[in-house]
């Protein structure tokens, strides 16, 4: 790893304030992406701005008809929190789910996000249920939020303070594990909103997380697993590598969605 | 070089380190704590596993500055030092839940922050899972999961 200078801001003003006069600042919150990269020397960003002590940066509430979560929520306080599990269950499932016990107590709901890992649970999450993510500069959509493999509309100075998410119908996310890294080789997000129902899938896109459109037209006339016979995901734009070729891929979303339905329906 | 001050083993400790050194050289190198392992240096083994207030974490992916005013339990700190051990620890001993032990003070570590979480009653599959993210390249891990149900219930009759 190579040298850095570590700031501990106490709030999101000094801390953009620190990335506005260090251009090649980077944001660290759990750690459990950047470090692994800065040992590796993939990064090497001459300042490092930790958010995990900036108070009620990590809050899980209610507020109005949105569950509102904290940038520095950690997975496992997600996956155990009432408040989600009274929401929306499908979500503290998948926090529950994100790695093992000891990263779930450190990686966090903004960093998870901000990284946009093709692989990672929360964007599915987010892209399904449509949320908005806010920042110290404004709201984002998620689908303005995700630009492909670990890009986001997140300017550099530019930090996730909360993620707002409008409570569903139904939802549940069903992932098949990599077996070596237990990653999502494909992970599938279903939600019944008021309005229409979304499908986003994960660990399968080259460009990263993406909505299953096919899956959703035929979701909305009637949501059951039923309606999917005959249904089927396109293996253009999937990836294709040592742990699955695309069509396997293509394969496993039809299956995964199914699934996902059919636990959501089941709840 | 950055200025710390930290709880390890409930004793305060104030240290000078660079900024890049992580929890777990910080704990081996600089307090020779070396009961705590570095095995993959990539958070997926667990041999580092440390307690930091209280919770589980990987402390070869945790920087020593992250850790300044917190308070961190290593394997070392379970028991004193001539005391009787830990129960989980005597619950490894007892049913032979390691063989070369490289793994073990990950595990324990583990295994009680486990117990905090969910109690002492634990099924070998809450305890399979729970497992996840600590590896053990000898016993097959049968042996590591009737250890820590029996040191699970040891520890409800210390407490």
């Amino acid at each position: 790893m190579y040298e850095f200078k570590y700031h501990r801001p106490a709030t999101v003003r000094q801390a953009a304030n620190l990335l506005v006069k260090n251009e090649d600042a980077k944001v660290i919150a759990g750690g459990h992406t950047l470090v692994p990269v800065m040992k590796q020397r993939l990064a090497s960003p001459p300042h490092l701005v930790d958010l995990s002590h900036i108070e009620g940066l990590d809050t899980i509430e209610m507020k109005g008809r949105s569950l509102v979560i904290g940038a520095t929520a950690k997975h496992a306080s997600v996956a155990t929190s009432p408040i989600v599990g009274e929401a929306i269950p499908a979500l503290a499932e998948l926090a529950g789910g994100i790695g093992d016990p000891a990263v779930r107590h450190k990686g966090t709901i903004g960093g998870s996000l901000a990284n946009n890992d093709p692989t990672a649970d929360y964007p599915a999450a987010v892209l399904a249920l449509g949320a908005t993510i806010v920042t110290n500069k404004r709201r984002l959509k998620a689908e303005e939020f995700f630009q492909g493999l670990f890009s986001t509309a997140l300017e550099n100075d530019e930090i996730i303070t909360k993620v707002m998410f409008p409570l569903p119908k139904k939802a549940a996310y069903i992932k098949f594990r990599n077996q070596a890294s237990r990653y999502a080789l494909v992970g599938v997000f279903v939600a019944k909103r008021p309005s229409d129902v979304r499908v986003a899938v994960t660990g399968a896109g080259s460009d990263g997380v993406f909505r299953a459109t096919a899956f959703e037209e035929a979701l909305k006339k009637r949501f059951s697993h039923k309606v999917l016979d005959g249904v089927s995901a396109s293996a253009e734009g999937l990836n294709s590598d040592l742990h699955g070729s695309a069509e396997y891929r293509a394969h496993l979303i039809g299956v995964l969605t199914r699934r996902a339905v059919e636990a959501a329906t089941a709840k | 070089m950055a200025k710390i001050s930290l709880i390890v083993n409930g004793n305060p400790v104030n240290a000078n380190v660079d900024s890049r050194t992580l929890l777990v050289q910080f704990l081996r190198e600089n307090l020779r704590l070396t009961g705590t392992h570095v095995g993959c240096d990539t958070s997926q083994c667990g041999a580092c596993v440390v307690h930091l207030d209280g919770k589980a974490v990987k402390s070869c992916t945790t920087l020593a500055v992250m850790a300044d005013g917190h308070e961190v339990r290593t394997i070392e700190g379970l028991a004193a030092d001539g005391a009787p051990l830990h129960p989980m620890q005597e619950a490894f001993r007892e049913h032979h839940g390691l063989q070369c032990g490289f793994c073990t003070p990950g595990m324990i570590m583990t295994a009680v922050d486990l117990v905090n979480r969910k109690g002492h009653d634990l099924s070998d599959h809450v305890i399979r899972e729970e497992l996840e993210g600590n590896l053990c390249r000898c016993t097959g891990y049968q042996n590591i999961v009737t250890s820590i149900a029996a040191g699970a219930k040891a520890m409800a009759k210390s407490a």
